[in-house]
């Protein structure tokens, strides 16, 4: 036991002292845990999160929006390969986290379960819901754990064309038609609340930021990172020329923050509960994926298998 | 032929826990398959660096995926992989013996050595 709080002391000063964790450390069980879950998360909703961006690739306006659209949706699948290889130096295998996820255990984030209507949908995902992401994820490059680090590096690279490419198509149909640009309003209004959600609860109603923040998985709370993502969105908007569905937003001179106005928490909780608009039909679309996937994981290992004994037999010979 | 050989192997169905449709559960292959980590070479006259890893039943699968994965912006002109099995690592609880050694070896850097300022081009 004493051996045990000398190691969690031990670790907690390395931590302390700035260094990075790598997955044969030793870490306490509770850190191992918590990586598993949040790396996992964070898998699952880049993957899911190629669902709603889907939909409309067959779609597109034009071949350069297709080419765009197309290229950040098969980012989306990379990330989702990095994050997963990351979790799996904790010990966890791939097939264990995708059964986690298909059978509802495992939680991807919630902004995913609303629908994608109209073409507009896809610049405002682009524009705030990566944009939500990447201010979430620089402060992950950051994090104590080596491989997930690393990841987020490469992920943030790559994410910052997501955001140009969803504002330029929000900027088209705003110096558009008047209808076009009552489509872009309309997306804001739809996707606006929910990208605030994406930083979570509040701090107060967070009991996890303490120790991630001591563990350095965190660097910033909650609601920290939800001020700075309304602070750089809203001249964005204005921009744009259209305006975020707020009455109660308002620069506060004194604050150097934008003040704005009550989040829906019981929406919140009822989309992370399951009750969302898409929750059933995303899970269903990931189950269906690995399903009608199995021939193709059997096929390649018969054709790995074949190729072996080919090699063996050219051996032989 | 034999009864059971006939007989075919039903899917095992879970219910998921919030909704109402099943999960095939046997197509997991809890043990999956092999891992390969992947080292890419940026640009010739630099060395390949470890950059993640990724599945695949083979060598010349891994290859493909991880061009597909980790060269999509030209990250690359030359790609290792290797099964991670392969791979033979230290272990952390052993650094003190395994890398304490060069600690009190000062002798092994230039700045050990004294030398007058005057002196040049040593
Ligand atoms: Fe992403
Ligand atoms: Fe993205």
């Amino acid at each position: 036991m004493e051996k045990i709080v000398d190691q969690e002391a031990a670790f907690q000063a390395r931590i302390d002292a700035g260094e990075k964790i790598e997955p044969k450390d030793w870490m306490p069980e509770k850190y191992r845990k918590t990586h598993i879950r949040q790396i996992s998360q964070h898998a699952h909703s880049e993957i899911v999160g190629m669902l709603p961006e889907g939909n409309w690739i067959t779609r597109t306006p034009t071949l350069r929006r297709k080419v765009g659209l197309l290229a950040k949706v098969q980012d989306e699948a990379g990330h989702g390969l990095y994050l997963y290889s990351a979790a799996e130096t904790l010990g966890i295998s791939r097939d264990e986290l995708f059964h986690q996820l298909h059978i509802g255990k495992a939680k991807y984030s919630s902004i995913f379960n609303y629908p994608t209507m109209t073409w507009a949908d896809i610049g405002a995902i682009g524009w705030l819901v990566d944009g939500a992401a990447i201010i979430n994820q620089v402060m992950l490059t950051r994090t104590s754990f080596g491989p997930y680090a690393r990841a987020m590096v490469r992920i943030c690279k790559e994410e910052s064309f997501h955001q140009r490419q969803g504002y330029e198509i929000m900027l088209t149909l705003c110096e558009g038609t008047p209808e076009q640009k009552a489509m872009a309003q309309d997306a804001l209004n739809r996707w606006w609340w929910p990208s605030l959600m994406m930083f979570g609860p509040r701090d107060a109603e967070s009991p996890n930021t303490e120790q991630s923040v001591k563990w350095k998985i965190k660097r910033k709370t909650n609601d920290e990172l939800r001020q700075q993502f309304i602070d750089i969105t809203i001249p964005q908007a204005e921009i744009l020329g259209i305006t975020v569905p707020d009455p109660d937003l308002k620069w506060n001179e004194e604050r150097q923050h934008y003040d704005f106005g009550e989040i829906d928490w019981d929406e919140f909780w009822q989309v992370v509960k399951g009750n969302g608009p898409c929750n059933k039909e995303r899970l269903q679309a990931r189950n269906d994926a690995w399903n009608n996937g199995a021939w193709v994981r059997n096929a390649a290992r018969a054709h790995a298998e074949k190729r072996a004994e080919k090699e063996r037999t050219a051996e032989a010979s | 032929m034999q009864k059971n050989e006939r007989k075919k192997k039903e899917p095992q169905k879970q219910a998921n826990l919030f909704t109402n449709y099943t999960i095939i559960t046997n197509q997991y292959n809890m043990k999956g398959n092999p891992i390969w980590e992947v080292f890419i070479r940026s640009k010739n006259g630099l060395e390949h660096r470890h950059v993640g890893s990724l599945h695949a039943e083979d060598a010349k699968m891994a290859m493909e995926n991880a061009r597909d994965v980790y060269t999509r912006r030209q990250e690359g002109v030359s790609i290792w992989v290797v099964e991670s099995k392969h791979i033979t690592a230290s272990n952390p609880s052993e650094n003190g013996e395994m890398f304490d050694p060069a600690k009190d070896k000062a002798y092994r850097h230039p700045t050990f050595y004294d030398l007058p300022d005057e002196l040049e081009h040593i």
